[in-house]
């Protein structure tokens, strides 16, 4: 084989693949940043990992630990008067035990960050996985794993938790683990299957087929990232998922955790204050609207990566 | 002399339709493709002619194993496809013989550069080093006719047009050097001003590499232009076969001559008469054992109903026909 | 008076990347009667012209100048609600894709009945009448009327459609590329039907095709289209003897015929132009063989270089030739 006559010194192959992947990571953030929606979600995620990061760096300038130790503090100065209202010193309260609000609610961003992503990129590896060889391979493997997928979605899932915690407790890592397997095998293989499918039967396939790929080689390089776009939408509508299911759990007191927003509403429920709503608002508004807020956000997030994801949802 | 060569030996190809009557589960088949014999010559285009559904792209991915045959055997190089092992045995059969595909804009990979679809069949063959397989492509790439390669190499499928993206299609076919092409209907969604480069670059090609073709196609002005011999499909059979210019001038079949009559001439001057033929297509499912062409015929007779569909007989050397009233 | 007459049509998509200037300065006429002839390769506007002068545009388009004369009226000034009127009874169309229109839950016939009805106070019974006879004309089995789409075969459906456009007599049908996903002894029967038809009702026809070799058999003329322009208008038989654009030379003699000698294809190089950004002078002259400097700086005009035979090129071929 003769080389080519052309003088052309290729730049080497890495150094090209860096170029097209920055290129086309600008070309999906301006078509992200189409939609304001998507940008508004971020920017409140944005605020939450603000509010995680600002944390340490409170409690080792201006916050006294003893004091706003989100777990073990309690101000002194208010013995008797706790759950105290919003003050200068504590802007959002303290709970009925004496311990800062805020401090709490920050704190707890970052376990509910830890938790929602862990868990939603699990169950997304698993879904995306599991549909492409379940879309690709048919017959048995795939009557097997849909009809998985349908116990999984008729299964009270949050049922089975409070019966899991039973036997062990559930910390914060067991607790992603779990939602990440137990939704991974649950619906988003049947929507990460069907969009295989359609990728399945696209002449590049049989292309590759002919070219002498084999099945693996053919679901890696071929099904995978083609579906990874949807892969990516559906692991943003986990997030929310996730957070939403341990507020319920530690709400419910089911939970091996020492500090979040579930169990900050758990506290004033516990202490009965939950019962007066509108006169002890600082003990679960904020931790409620805190919840709602970042579901929300990964929700908004969701919808603006649809518009990149789905070109058919793009303005001209 | 078996090199390069490619036969069929009674190839036939059913595909279950499940319908249901009442409770009862019926299992019927289409004959996609039935009791179907050929033979390819080294470095020969051969064109397989027919409407849609006739099962002439069924052929095409039998023998490149994208799908087994029900019965029969189809050997390359002497070699019979259907019994070729997976593994090795498989990925030396993918080198020998390619296939190009109808549509450009779904046969590239939309998130393959160029490079990254062309240099596949390398990659998953094991040939060339990482830094020769680059040479290499930019070589296939200029023979493509994608030139200077450097400026295309690194493009995705939605930077191309039309055109360019079958070229990119044939360099990923070619590159590995195959003695046989499968061509589906390679030009029959291109442009016109585009369509003549292409097929001029299929001739080239099996010129410079020797390649032999299969050339699928519904358009006999195509299949006149680019092929040597070919072969009529109607619902699953060869029903004539022969080289181009003599099945065109002299056709026997009735409906070869009713698909000739059909094609419209691009040049008003010319009057065509209506092609004699009646009805319409009718999906072969479990059709009945006499000529397929028999409800549409208009030559035929008593001697059609009451035999099966006709075999292939030679009517002048090399030009064979299955009718009973081909001497007539 | 003509028919319809177009006069410097000229229609533009907005998009994100700019203007795409998709119809360019386009002047066509058509006498009653006649069946005219619109070739071009996909993205040339041909199927553009047919959706401005009915004005079927998507939303990010817009007529940016011309006049559409239809029986003497301007279609660009009418109303929404007479444009419909227009659309129905005096001009109606057949799409590429119009065989996937009919709804698969009505009987053909009575989706048609429903549509007469739409537009003509006429009984049932009446109705159901005048859809046999179309049924006739366009050769179907008025017995297929009781039948569901998916009981139709592909040619069947198209027939129905046409049968459909028939409907209210229009003056004019415009046919883009109706037989262009059939096979071809489907596309033979239906085109014989299309001439047949058209002759009995004395109906004009603007067929629009990619297609020469189809657009040989049924039209008496023809123009030619590229990126946007029109290029060359002349009857059917001088576009196929004695072409003068360079761009219809090359498209005659790229296509593949069965009959005559075997020949070779010319190629043209390079691409269609992109319409956003078209090139200077005449849009053609980057792949034109003749191009010249003049080409490359001044926009050819619409001249006749023989009556009836106009031609939009700097330095026309054959007989036109200066």
């Amino acid at each position: 084989m003769t080389p080519t006559s052309s003088p052309f010194k290729p730049e080497p192959l890495w150094k090209v693949r860096v170029h097209l992947f920055l290129g086309a990571a600008r070309r999906n953030w301006a078509l992200f940043a189409e939609s304001k929606i998507g940008l508004v979600g971020l920017g409140i995620i944005v605020l939450f990992l603000l509010m995680m990061a600002a944390h340490p760096i409170l409690m080792s300038t201006v916050w006294e630990p003893r004091v706003y130790d989100p777990v073990r503090g309690f101000d002194p100065r208010l013995v008797g008067r706790h759950p105290a209202p919003p003050s200068w010193a504590h802007p959002l309260g303290t709970d009925p035990i004496g311990r800062d609000v805020l401090s709490q609610l920050m704190w707890s961003a970052r376990s509910e960050f830890a938790l929602g992503v862990t868990a939603a990129v699990i169950s997304v590896v698993i879904g995306t996985i599991v549909g492409a060889v379940c879309a690709y391979f048919g017959g048995v493997v795939d009557m097997f794993f849909m009809r998985l997928a349908d116990l999984e979605m008729l299964f009270p899932f949050i049922a089975l938790l409070m019966v899991l915690q039973s036997v062990m407790p559930l910390t914060l890592i067991r607790l992603a683990l779990l939602i990440g397997v137990l939704s991974g095998f649950g619906g988003i293989t049947i929507i990460l299957k069907s969009q295989a499918l359609t990728v399945k039967v696209k002449p590049y396939i049989e292309a590759a087929k002919v070219a002498g790929g084999s099945s693996w080689q053919i679901i890696r390089r071929h099904i995978i990232p083609n579906i990874m776009p949807l892969s990516f939408l559906y692991m943003m509508f986990n997030v929310t998922g996730a957070i939403f299911t341990e507020a319920v759990l530690s709400f419910f007191g089911f939970l091996d955790i020492r500090m979040s927003w579930g169990i900050m509403i758990n506290t004033a429920q516990e202490s009965g204050y939950l019962g007066a709503f509108g006169q002890y608002w600082w003990l679960w508004a904020p931790a409620g609207g805190a919840i709602t807020l970042l579901c929300f956000a990964f929700y908004l997030v969701g919808r603006g990566l649809d518009a990149v994801v789905n070109p058919r949802l793009r303005k001209r | 002399m078996t090199e390069g060569r490619l036969t069929l030996e009674g190839v036939t190809k059913l595909f279950p339709v499940r319908k249901r009557v009442f409770t009862l589960k019926v299992r019927n088949f289409v004959h996609a493709v039935d009791n179907v014999s050929m033979g390819v010559e080294r470095g020969e285009m051969f064109g397989l002619v027919g409407e849609s559904g006739c099962g002439k792209t069924t052929t095409g991915k039998l023998i490149v194993k994208l799908l087994e045959p029900t019965r029969g055997k189809i050997t390359v190089d002497g070699v019979d496809v259907t019994r070729i092992r997976r593994g090795k045995p498989l990925r030396a059969f993918r080198r020998k013989v390619q296939m190009i595909f109808q549509d450009p804009y779904e046969s590239l990979n939309p998130r393959f550069t160029v490079y990254d679809t062309v240099a596949e069949p390398l990659g998953l063959q094991g040939l060339r080093s990482l830094a020769e397989r680059e040479a290499t492509v930019a070589e296939i790439l200029s023979a493509v006719g994608l030139t200077p390669p450097e400026t295309f190499m690194f493009r995705f499928p939605h930077e191309l047009s039309g055109g360019q993206r079958q070229r990119v299609a044939i360099a990923r076919a070619m590159v590995i050097r195959p003695q046989f092409v499968v061509a589906d209907e390679p030009t029959s969604m291109l442009d016109v001003s585009i369509r003549a480069g292409v097929m001029d670059l299929l001739v080239a090609l099996r010129r410079e590499l020797g390649v032999s073709y299969l050339y699928v196609t519904h358009d006999l002005a195509v299949a006149r232009y680019m092929c040597d011999r070919m072969a009529v499909m109607y619902l699953g059979k060869i029903v004539e076969q022969g080289p181009v210019e003599e099945v065109l001038r002299n056709p026997v079949h009735p409906y070869t001559r009713a698909l000739i009559s059909a094609v419209p001439v691009p040049d008003p001057t010319v009057r065509r008469d209506p092609p004699d033929i009646r009805g319409d297509v009718a999906a072969p499912i479990d059709p009945p054992p006499q000529c397929r062409f028999l409800s549409r015929c208009p030559k035929s007779g008593t001697v059609c109903e009451r035999n099966n569909h006709p075999d292939l007989e030679e009517v002048l050397p090399g030009h064979l026909v299955a009718c009973y009233r081909a001497r007539d | 008076m003509p028919l319809l007459d177009l006069q410097g049509l000229t229609m533009q998509y907005r998009t994100k990347m700019g203007p795409v200037h998709a119809v360019d300065d386009v002047s066509l006429a058509m006498e009653a009667g006649e069946a005219l002839g619109l070739v071009g390769e996909s993205g040339c506007g041909k199927t553009s012209v047919a959706m401005t002068l009915l004005r079927l545009l998507p939303d990010n388009a817009e007529i940016v100048g011309g006049q559409v004369w239809f029986q003497g009226v301007d279609l660009l000034s009418l109303s929404e609600q007479e444009m419909r009127r227009v659309r129905w009874g005096g001009i109606s169309m057949v799409f590429q894709a119009a065989m996937n229109s009919l709804n698969p839950v009505y009987r053909v016939g009575d989706q048609i009945v429903e549509a007469i009805q739409e537009h003509q106070h006429l009984s049932d019974r009446q109705a159901r009448a005048r859809v046999a006879e179309l049924f006739h004309l366009v050769g179907l089995d008025p017995k297929l009327m009781e039948r569901y789409p998916h009981e139709y075969s592909g040619g069947m459906k198209q027939r129905a459609v046409i049968a459909m456009a028939l409907a209210c007599s229009p003056k004019l049908i415009i046919a883009d590329e109706p037989t262009t996903a059939l096979d071809v002894i489907v596309q033979d029967r239906i085109l014989r039907r299309i001439n047949e038809v058209r002759t009995q009702l004395n109906m004009s026809m603007m067929y629009i095709s990619h297609d020469i070799a189809v657009i040989a058999e049924v039209s008496q003329r023809i123009g030619v289209m590229y990126a946007g322009k029109l290029v060359e208008v002349a009857d059917t038989v001088t576009v196929f003897k004695r072409p003068a654009h360079p761009y219809t030379i090359a498209l005659m003699s790229a296509f593949p015929s069965i009959q005559g000698e075997k020949r070779p294809l010319a190629q043209l190089p390079g691409e269609p132009p992109n319409l956003l950004a078209p090139p200077p002078g005449c849009r053609f002259h980057p792949r034109c063989p003749h191009a010249s400097e003049v080409c490359t700086r001044e926009e050819p005009r619409m001249e006749k270089v023989d009556p009836g035979h106009g031609v939009a090129c700097w330095h026309p071929q054959g007989r036109g030739r200066d």
